[in-house]
């Protein structure tokens, strides 16, 4: 089946090409162009944007700005975004990383989307050519606009943690993925978002877990309460890597290992 | 429907086509080009066989739509040998045993390439890494691993 692709060279153009029937948006490729290979003829026609914007980091005062073009290797190497270049590092292998943007990310559905487990943790805003959301919001409808960057305060290296557990070393699909932004304040947790990959067809809150880390030490027992409530609301996904059963038997031994690494 | 014009540079060879609409790279090189160096594997990403050097980075040809590649710079393991003279990552190769069946060799080299053209001595590590995208079904790694130190070592001493 051919696929006609659309550039268009700017975001907002690119929105309302979207809107046609048959269309969808055109990142790295590396889900979309898969889908097609693989048979899948609800899509004739890709759009893409060609506007420089999609492809720029910038860090002011602290906060990121990543456009929605941006690649994991990128985002991997830039110099400002350290405290969370292991979460790009954790997607795919090279080739991968090089193709695969921060926007289709953001639409990838399980056992996908590591990256976006960071987002949520980080409590990014997601800029599309319809105003700008909270990931949180934005991963419950994410319909038809077209991303164009996404924007979060950096951590420090102390502040955010990262875990993906994978069965094939050093990369593999992830079993599941798990980032906690965690402000420690003399010793007692100030205030803790964490987010899940593979506990949902998409990446969810630990809403209860970070309750109960609230006021906490980071030791055994000061961590038990969260770990006990980690798997809370949580439905996770069965595929080729692991059972729901799995997932959520592991959950919580890599949730307590994060927190007290 | 309608062809759609590209270009690009082949191993540093001006090739202009028309194409269909959609089509891969991979099946681009392959049927209309006449590079068969890239494999298709999976055409799902997962296995590397038909990675590809696109203006000096790793890509998957099967996930890359040929009317992106306007104006690229692509290098293929087709592309490698000068004059009859294979390039030490094909040398190291054979001497090494890391191609069995061979299916995954063009892939594995170019992943090996891009390591090789920016660390120049990669540890154990660092080449796994690099290959972790590529899959091998014959050699259980080894040999492959071992072939890419091998050329890293030959190609500083000729450096020296
Ligand atoms: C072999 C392999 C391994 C992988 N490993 C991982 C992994 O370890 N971790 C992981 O998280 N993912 C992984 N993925 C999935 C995928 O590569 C990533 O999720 C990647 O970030 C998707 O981005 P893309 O640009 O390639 O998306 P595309 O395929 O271009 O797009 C994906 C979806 O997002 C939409 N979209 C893309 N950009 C925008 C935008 N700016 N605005 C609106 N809609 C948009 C598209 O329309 C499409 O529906 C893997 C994929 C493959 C093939």
């Amino acid at each position: 089946m051919p696929l006609a692709l659309k550039t268009c060279s700017t975001i907002s153009e690119a929105g309302t090409a979207l809107k046609e029937a048959g269309t969808r948006y055109l990142g790295g490729g590396t889900l979309v162009v898969r889908a097609a290979n693989e048979g899948d003829v609800s899509v004739s026609t890709l759009v893409r944007s060609t506007d420089p914007a999609l492809s720029s980091i910038s860090i002011d005062g602290g906060r990121a700005t990543i456009g929605a073009s941006v690649t994991m290797s990128a985002v991997a190497r830039h110099p400002g975004l350290s405290s969370i270049a292991k979460v790009a590092k954790a997607v795919g292998g090279p080739a991968i990383r090089n193709m695969a943007t921060v926007g289709g990310n953001l639409f990838a559905a399980s056992p996908y989307g590591d990256f976006t487990v960071a987002l949520l943790a980080l409590d990014a805003t997601v800029h599309t050519t319809e105003g700008h959301l909270g990931a949180e919001e934005f991963l419950a409808g994410r319909d038809g606009r077209v991303v164009s960057a996404v924007s979060f305060d950096v951590p420090s290296a102390e502040q955010f943690r990262f875990v993906k557990i994978s069965r094939i070393k050093p990369k593999g699909v992830s079993v599941l993925s798990i980032a906690a932004l965690v402000e420690n304040a003399g010793g007692k947790i100030n205030g803790a978002r964490i987010a899940l990959g593979c506990m949902a067809d998409r990446p969810i809150r630990a809403k209860a877990a970070e309750k109960a880390l609230a006021g906490a030490t980071l030791t055994e027992e000061g961590v038990a309460p969260a770990v006990a409530a980690i798997g809370e609301g949580t439905r996770p996904l069965t595929d080729a890597i692991a059972s729901a059963w799995y997932r959520g038997e592991v959950l919580p031994v890599h949730f307590r290992r994060l927190l007290l690494e | 429907m309608a062809k759609v014009p590209v270009q690009f540079t082949l191993n540093g060879e001006e090739k202009a086509d028309f194409v269909d609409g959609g089509a891969t790279l991979l099946k681009v090189l392959r049927e209309k080009v006449g590079d068969t160096s890239a494999k298709a594997g999976c055409q799902q990403g997962t296995c590397g066989s038909c990675s590809v050097i696109i203006d000096g980075e790793l890509r998957l040809s099967c996930l890359t739509l040929a009317e992106t590649c306007g104006g690229a710079e692509i290098h293929t393991t087709g592309g490698l040998a000068t004059d009859g003279v294979l390039h030490p990552l094909q040398r190291a190769f054979m001497d090494e045993f890391a191609a069995q069946c061979g299916f995954c060799t063009p892939g594995m080299i170019m992943a090996a390439k891009v390591l090789l053209d920016r660390n120049p001595n990669p540890s154990h590590e660092d080449v796994v890494e690099a290959l972790s995208g590529n899959v091998c079904r014959c050699t259980g790694y080894e040999p492959i691993i071992r072939a890419v130190l091998t050329a890293a070592r030959s190609n500083s001493q000729n450096a020296a």
